[in-house]
This record gives structure tokens, C-alpha cells and sequence, in this order.
């Protein structure tokens, strides 16, 4: 089985994050990145398919050449190679021109499962899988906490509010994971030394027949009008129990629309 | 916390993700229970020797025989963020892969290399070192544990061993004993008949970390169980050496641990109407903690570099291993008083550092044998023999 996992950088969360004044895109050289969590849970899901069922598992990143550390994470979980779609082209692009360009990396690589987490800790649009599903003609199965492969079958168990839901389709699929669905593995050092040894290949917009204008700040369907920086938090409201403590804490769940 | 100097960026891209493994290995499986091993004074190697193995700590500077073959500054880095969980678990890691691996793999026969390297480097199997004594501390030489070769070439070895880590845990020990021919490097199964480790109690510090005696009594071994590469003192103290180089590194971890829980501590107790960390007193207090931490920093990336040139000396090692272990057990002092008696309870990691850094400070090579090596390098003067 060819499986392609996508795998995006983002700012650690544990540090600050920051726009750019200029241009109001995420500024990526002012912190460390790291790879997006539930992309490793991805990566894992991979590697557990492939131990299953034999092939090969390609990371995909798309990203600035600081992605290459996140890309050799990848590899030193256990990957087996790597494509590496870096472009200044691509600066700035949204949820919709991101998956109009990872499609047709993903066309050039080919694949018989794309797996990805199901939302990035920056963006969070949480589209991503779902559009390059559209884009490829390919059927999505999102929010897997469970995928079972079998031949050319694929079943995965989507949760939901209320529980999950089984959803089955057939391969070639996009699938996107959420965290219940296993524990990454750590990358052992054995697996960090073989790393730097697996081919990672740079792909252009040109090598991926990716159109210029199609992509890019400029052709972003969505806009950062403006931003602030989040106000600090306020004092809370301190309420003394007179003996209606409950009726208060009551009326105050009820003001905010939790009761 | 800021990182002053940025040491790391020093670091190779494999060297951070070696780090980065490290340290959310030690997050997720050590921090959450380390206060509590030490409160109930256990440390479950069996659990976490797999775990280790799994990820290629064990032995991980070593080449071959399932072991990972890392540079010498990914060994320190590896052994930094291991006693930042707590010096326990970088001891269990240090005496496995640079105590009892090590003398298999630079002295041991192809034999005892096959028998147990593998299985230790994948942590099913655990080793310990018997060198120390009762009555022989800073003064190995002077060992009463003796070997003897009957006709048959059988060994026969009997004698006492004090303060080994690992001891009642282990599969084997690498015990040094006084033979015909001088001091010898032995391994010893410990289901050998003959051989017991009882466990110390009563330890105020590496309580998270098993500590033994090991008792040899008539323990029957076959020709093949002596190290043939080594005889004398240099067999045990190169394999000390190789320790050494991680606690230089390791208390680092150690250190940072102490110092970003004050920092934290600073930022958020309030006295007098304002953060602790806002008073000059508690600033002073912190920016010698982090200038301390920072060179301590320096010195142990030096070193691994000369480690890595193949041109480090044994005195830098003990220039190392003394002023870092005083630095971070500096550190861990005035951390516990910033925190204030919030310092002294497990609900911080300071005052576990703090002990820990106590046994630290004495063994590998006490302080003072430390400052008597340089001294002897500065003189040209032996002080102690």
C-alpha cells in the first residue's frame, strides 16, 4: 500500500505565536516549529498500516525550507521518504489554494491512502482533508478514531457528538485522524541516525504543475482584515455566599447560556 | 524561560531531535510519578529498562550489538534531559550503558559481547558495576574482594561490594576484584550461586534509584566470566570516565529543572502586592542561577566536542564533572529558597534535585578527589598517594 501522509510545521505551542505586521501572515521565523500533533498521530497510523499490510509510507510537507526539521521527525519515526513542496509562491496561501496545491503534489507522488490529523494547532480551519478529498475525487473519510484496511476496502470509525459513526469506502481515500486513535511512537535514535539517510525530494510549484497565479497571498479567497493582540485577562467577578450561592451560580450559568 | 546564551543552537538537527525525544519521553513516563517514586523510595526499572531501550538510550554510545552509536555531545544531551526527570533515572541509564556495557564492549570477549550486549541495549537485560567497597571508597586500589583460580580454572570469588546502583535489579554485574595478576574485570550473572544484593534503606537522596550491596560468597564462575581485554585500575576507571562525561551533562538537566521552577515560582507567588520575582533580591538570586547553569552549559558542550576529537583528557572530565555538579547543586540550593517552603515539599521538583545532587556530588569521583586531580595537574604534585 502507497500511503502518503500530510505533514504540516507549525509554532510551538508553547511559545508565543505571531503575525507579521506586514503582510498579517503567520511569522514563522520569530519561533521554533514543530510538527502539528495530530499530524504525528497520523504519522503513526501510517507506520501502523504499512506494518500490516507491507508498502511504503511518503511524508508530504508543504512549508518554507525551516520544514525540513519537521520532515525529518517524520522520517525518524519511520517514514520511508520524503517530498518537500517549497515555493515562494506559496507564501501566504489559504485553506483552498493549500489544497489546490497539495493535490497536485499528491497527483505526481500518487497514493493509495492520504492520511493527515484532522486540524493543524495554527490555522485550524480543519478543511484540509476534506478539500483535498474534493480536489483528488477521491472519497473522505475524516475524524477517524479507527481505520481498518482490507484489501482494497478501507473502514474507519468517524466520532461524533452523540458517538461515532462506521464509514466505508474504497481506496484510493483521504483520511483524517484524531488523537484518540493511537499514541505516537517516540522517534528512537536509531530511527533519528537512519533519517538522515532517506531521500527527501524538493518539489517546486513548476514540478508539481501548480499554477502561480492560483496560489499565494494574492490568491487567497479569505483575508486577515486585522489583529490585535489578545487583551489580557480580566479580574473574575468574586460572589458571596449569603445562602444563595447556588441560586447565583445558577443565574450565572444561565446568563452565559450553559443552562 | 529564556535560554541565555542559546547553547543549543549549537546542536546538530539530529542532536535537537535526540534531545526532543528525550525530553517528551521523560514528560509523559517519568514526571508525572517521579515525586512519588522518590516518596516511596522506588524506581521501576523493569517498566521503564524496555521503554529506555526502546528508544536507544541504553548503551547509546556505543557501536554495534543493537547499540545506537551516538556522538559523545548527543550521550550528554541524551543524559541532560534524562536528570532533568531526576538523577535517578540518568544514574540507572549511566550504570547500564557506560558501567556494565561498556566494559563488556571495549574489554569483554565476542562471547560475553554477544551474550548480553543486545539484550542490554534493548533493556531486557540489566547490569550493575561493583567497584566501591565498605572500606574502599576514594581509594579503590586498596579492594578486599578477591578472585582465585582453582585447578579446574574455575574463578572463585568473594568478597563485598557497597553503594550499587541497580544492584537487586540486575541480571549481571561487572564486578572488579583483586586477582593473582591484579585487579580484574569479572561478569557475574547474579542467579550465580553464592551471590546476593540486598537493597540500602534509610536513603535521603536518589531515592528514586535502587542502591545495593552486593555480597560474593564462594560465587563459582568459569574461566570465560573475566574480562580478557583489561588488568588493573585502568579497566574500572575508564569505564568511570565514560560515566562521568554524562554527569557533566546530566546535572544540567538537573539544574534547569530547579532553576525554571523558581522562575515560574517568582512569577506568580505574590507577597507585599507584587511578584517575588519582581524584588531585586529574588533577581540577583536568579540571574546567578541562570549565569551558573549557562556556563556549566559551556563547559559540557567543550567537552563533548574534545570527546568527540577523541582528545578528551581524563583531568577535563574531572574538571567537568566537579564544577558542573557544584554548579547545579548551587542552583538547586537557592532555587529551594525561592520557593520558599514551598522548596521543601514534592510538589516541586527542587528538593528532589537538591538530595539527589548530594550523592552526585560524591560519587564517580568525590569532589575532592576531583580538585585533587586538577591540583595534581596544576603542581605536577601527587596529594594523595
Amino acid at each position: 500500500m502507497n500511503i502518503v501522509v500530510c505533514v504540516k510545521q507549525v509554532p510551538d505551542t508553547a511559545t508565543e505565536r505571531k503575525l507579521r505586521p506586514d503582510d498579517k501572515t503567520l511569522d514563522r521565523d520569530a519561533v521554533d516549529g514543530v510538527v502539528n500533533e495530530l499530524d504525528e498521530y497520523a504519522v503513526e497510523e501510517a507506520l501502523r498500516l504499512k506494518e500490516a499490510h507491507g508498502g511504503e509510507v511518503t511524508v508530504l510537507t508543504m512549508g518554507p525550507a525551516k520544514a525540513t526539521e519537521t520532515i525529518r521527525k517524520a522520517l525518524a519515526m519511520g517514514a520511508d521518504k520524503a517530498v518537500h513542496l517549497s515555493d515562494d509562491a506559496l507564501h501566504g496561501s489559504d485553506a483552498l489554494s493549500t489544497s489546490y496545491a497539495m493535490a497536485q503534489a499528491l497527483k505526481k507522488i500518487g497514493f493509495d491512502l492520504v492520511i493527515l490529523g484532522s486540524e493543524s494547532t495554527d490555522a485550524r480551519t480543519g478543511v484540509l482533508a476534506a478539500m483535498l478529498a474534493e480536489r483528488l475525487g477521491a472519497p473522505q473519510l475524516t475524524l477517524a478514531r479507527k481505520v481498518e484496511v482490507n484489501g482494497s476496502a478501507i473502514a474507519i470509525e468517524r466520532i461524533t457528538d452523540y458517538g461515532y459513526d462506521k464509514v466505508e469506502a474504497t481506496l484510493p481515500a483521504v483520511v483524517s485522524v484524531v488523537e484518540k486513535i493511537n499514541e505516537p511512537r517516540y522517534p528512537s535514535f536509531k530511527g533519528i541516525m537512519a533519517a538522515k539517510k532517506k531521500p527527501v525530494e524538493a518539489l517546486g510549484i513548476a514540478d508539481a504543475s501548480v499554477d502561480a497565479s492560483a496560489v499565494g497571498l494574492a490568491a487567497a479567497y479569505s483575508e486577515v482584515a486585522e489583529f490585535a493582540a489578545a487583551p489580557p485577562r480580566a479580574a473574575g467577578t468574586i460572589v458571596k455566599d449569603e445562602g444563595d450561592g447556588g441560586v447565583k451560580a445558577a443565574d450565572f450559568l444561565a446568563s452565559k447560556k450553559f443552562i | 524561560m529564556d535560554d541565555l546564551l542559546r547553547l543549543d543552537d549549537q546542536l546538530t538537527p539530529e542532536q535537537r531531535m535526540i534531545r526532543d525525544a528525550v525530553r517528551s519521553f521523560v514528560a509523559d513516563r517519568v514526571l508525572p510519578d517521579v515525586a512519588d517514586w522518590f516518596e516511596e523510595a522506588v524506581f521501576p526499572a523493569r517498566e521503564l529498562a524496555p521503554q529506555l531501550g526502546a528508544l536507544g538510550v541504553l548503551g547509546m554510545h556505543l557501536d554495534g550489538y543493537g547499540c545506537a552509536g551516538l556522538d559523545a555531545v548527543s550521550y550528554g544531551v541524551a543524559c541532560r534531559e534524562l536528570e532533568a526527570g531526576d538523577s535517578g533515572l540518568r544514574s540507572f541509564v549511566s550504570v547500564q550503558g557506560s558501567l556494565a556495557m561498556f566494559p563488556i564492549w571495549k574489554y569483554g570477549s565476542e562471547e560475553q559481547k554477544q551474550e548480553w550486549l543486545p539484550r542490554m541495549a534493548a533493556g531486557e537485560a540489566i547490569g550493575c558495576f561493583g567497584l566501591t567497597e565498605p572500606d574502599q571508597g576514594s581509594d579503590p586500589a586498596g579492594m578486599r574482594t578477591i578472585a582465585k583460580q582453582d585447578p579446574s580454572g574455575d574463578w572463585i570469588l568473594n568478597g563485598a561490594k557497597m553503594w550499587i546502583t541497580n544492584g537487586s535489579v540486575a541480571d549481571v554485574a561487572i564486578v572488579w576484584a583483586q586477582t593473582d595478576d591484579g585487579i580484574r574485570g569479572f561478569v557475574v550473572p547474579t542467579d550465580t550461586p553464592g551471590f546476593s544484593a540486598p537493597e540500602i534503606h534509610k536513603k535521603m537522596s536518589l531515592r528514586a534509584s535502587v542502591t545495593s550491596s552486593l555480597y560474593f560468597d564462594d560465587v563459582r564462575l568459569p574461566a570465560s566470566a573475566v574480562l580478557p581485554g583489561v588488568t588493573g585500575l585502568k579497566g574500572p576507571l575508564s569505564c568511570l570516565s565514560e560515566a562521568r562525561f554524562g554527569i557533566l551533562w546530566g546535572v544540567l538537566g538537573a539544574g534547569h529543572a530547579c532553576l525554571e521552577s523558581a522562575v515560574d515560582y517568582a512569577k506568580t507567588r505574590l507577597q507585599f502586592g507584587k511578584p517575588i520575582g519582581a524584588f531585586q533580591l529574588t533577581q540577583e538570586k536568579l540571574a546567578w542561577m541562570a549565569v551558573a547553569l549557562e556556563q556549566a552549559g559551556l563547559t559540557a558542550l567543550h567537552l563533548g566536542k574534545l570527546k568527540d576529537a577523541g582528545t578528551l583528557k581524563p583531568h577535563q572530565i574531572s574538571f567537568g564533572k566537579l564544577a558542573n555538579v557544584r554548579a547545579a547543586l548551587d542552583i538547586a540550593r537557592q532555587a529551594r529558597s525561592v520557593l520558599g517552603a514551598n522548596g521543601i515539599t514534592l510538589e516541586y521538583p527542587v528538593i528532589r534535585h537538591m538530595n539527589n545532587l548530594e550523592s552526585v556530588l560524591t560519587y564517580e569521583g568525590t569532589q575532592e578527589v576531583h580538585l585533587l586531580t586538577l591540583g595534581k595537574v596544576l603542581t605536577g604534585l601527587d596529594a594523595f598517594r
